[in-house]
């Protein structure tokens, strides 16, 4: 049964940010694309994906992580003029989600991630770590729901989204969406818009580094905040090189 | 190795540096004492190149170089280093990191070969020791929990990796206590007292030319120079104050 038996358009809550022509260009058999994920109880794993030139487009996922689980999502979007990752998660009791999203991007593209996710089960845990960082007429998006079941005592939820904006033109958006229906929990979030702190950069070439290479250095120290639950560090360096490629290549 | 030459520059169009005129020979140390508001900080920015800043008028050479011409960061690469009044904390960045990128940066604008990280830490710890540092707040982010006082060492540190040869200290004394103060003003005689190198020292009190003594002190006062003497006329500051001293300049 397809879900969508008609397409998104940027009237939907959902998609409201999303590029219209590469709205337009969906299909709904592209909008049935779900990747399926299930974690069996106590089983911990993370997952690293870079949505770059080669991976642009809609990308839909859906996890359950089984009871004292913990799964990881750690995401660079990076290419393409249009990219969404979606994240659905179902928690189960004890269980743990850590997402790690970084948007980047100049021109016109557009990137967006998206994520609903479900305490369905008392004293689960998530955290959401959003950086997006656009630059010439470029956008990055955060839609972030946590439902939280009336059952789901003890749930601790949080999600921090910030972005850096390099240029005038380019733009961000963060739109938390919280619904809680127990009365025991946390639930947290937070989201700020910045530039470059100049006084830093200043103080930086004051020490003879560079306009280039201190914009590179405060860009991956405010990108690095996504992938600190990223225990494989090696992992961890590589997606941070992705994303300060990405950068060069642009700036 | 700088000469200051008639010197004016304005913030927000308001002129703050008023035909300011100075030279500093290699080898000497020369305190820089003044009222509040006379543009002692506005000095060291403005050789240091802050956006913001505007040179309308006079010349800087530093080292045969046109000083003004230069991009903030090139100026350190030739080899001028800016102690700041207040240091910029940088999270997410940590003091090696950033040293070593600031090191290494200046070295390939002279055109030579980068430190290695090995190389780069066993200096950093030697200098990090010369100023009583715990080598750990080196590992932490640039500046960000310091105290006052170990802001101003951590720039001293910073001082002794990249070896500059002209120093502008804005009130590296400020903030500090009496043994922090101590160790500071060693600090920069051990990095700066050679007859290659010179120093700007700005300053407020004579407690840090107590153990730096200068070569020279000069009196700023509505953006220009209005007296240069020896030591003594610092401790004729300390103890008649600016509108005595002034009024006989």
């Amino acid at each position: 049964m397809p879900e969508a038996a008609t397409l998104p358009t940027t009237r939907d809550e959902a998609w409201r940010y999303a590029a219209p022509d590469a709205l337009a260009a969906l299909t709904p058999a592209a909008l049935d694309e779900w990747q399926t994920i299930t974690l069996p109880p106590g089983e911990e794993r993370a997952k690293t994906l870079v949505l770059d030139g080669q991976h642009s487009g809609l990308h839909r996922l859906r996890l359950h992580v089984g009871e004292g689980a913990r799964a990881g999502i750690f995401a660079v979007l990076t290419g393409g003029d249009y990219t969404r990752l979606e994240v659905e998660v179902t928690l189960s009791r004890g269980a743990h989600f850590e997402l790690g999203g970084v948007t980047l991007g100049g021109s016109e593209s557009t990137r967006e991630i998206v994520t609903r996710v479900a305490h369905a089960e008392p004293e689960a845990t998530s955290n959401q770590v959003v950086r997006s960082v656009h630059w010439g007429r470029g956008t990055g998006n955060f839609l972030g729901s946590i439902d939280v079941a009336r059952h789901a005592q003890k749930t601790d939820a949080a999600q921090s989204f910030k972005g850096l904006l390099l240029e005038k033109g380019a733009s961000v958006n963060a739109v938390p969406q919280l619904e809680i229906f127990a009365d025991d929990v946390k639930c947290a979030h937070g989201a700020t818009v910045g530039q470059l702190d100049e006084n830093a950069r200043y103080y930086m070439a004051a020490r003879g580094i560079s306009p280039e290479l201190s914009r590179k250095l405060l860009v991956q120290a405010f990108i690095g905040d996504a992938f600190v639950s990223l225990e494989d560090e090696a992992e961890s360096a590589r997606l941070m090189e992705l994303a300060v490629a990405r950068l060069d290549e642009q700036l | 190795m700088i000469t200051i030459d008639n010197l004016t520059a304005a913030i927000d169009g308001k002129t703050i540096l008023n035909g300011l005129t100075l030279e500093v020979s290699a080898g000497e140390i020369h305190a820089i004492m003044g009222p509040n508001g006379a543009g002692k900080s506005t000095l060291a920015h403005v050789l240091g190149g802050r956006p913001g800043y505007e040179v309308t008028g006079g010349s800087v050479t530093f080292c045969g170089q046109d000083l003004l011409a230069l991009e903030p960061h090139e100026r350190a690469a030739a080899g001028l280093f800016l102690g700041f009044q207040y240091p910029v904390e940088i999270p997410g960045v940590s003091n090696v990191q950033f040293l070593r990128e600031a090191l290494n940066a200046q070295r390939k604008e002279r055109g030579e070969e980068p430190l290695t990280g090995g190389e780069f830490l066993k200096l950093a710890k030697e200098k990090a020791g010369l100023l009583k540092l715990d080598m750990d707040m080196l590992k932490r982010n640039v500046n960000v929990g310091f105290s006052g006082g170990e802001k101003k060492r951590a720039e001293m540190v910073q001082m002794g990796i990249l070896d500059p040869k002209f120093a502008v200290l804005d009130e590296t004394d400020s903030g500090l206590d009496i043994d922090a103060l101590r160790v500071v003003g060693e600090g920069i005689n051990a990095i700066m007292r050679a007859p290659d190198k010179g120093v700007l020292l700005i300053t407020h009190y004579q407690r840090l030319l107590d153990v730096v003594t200068p070569d020279k002190v000069s009196v700023l006062a509505n953006g220009r120079i209005v007296a240069t003497g020896g030591p003594d006329l610092a401790l004729r500051l300390e103890n008649e104050g600016y509108d005595a001293v002034m009024a006989d300049a």
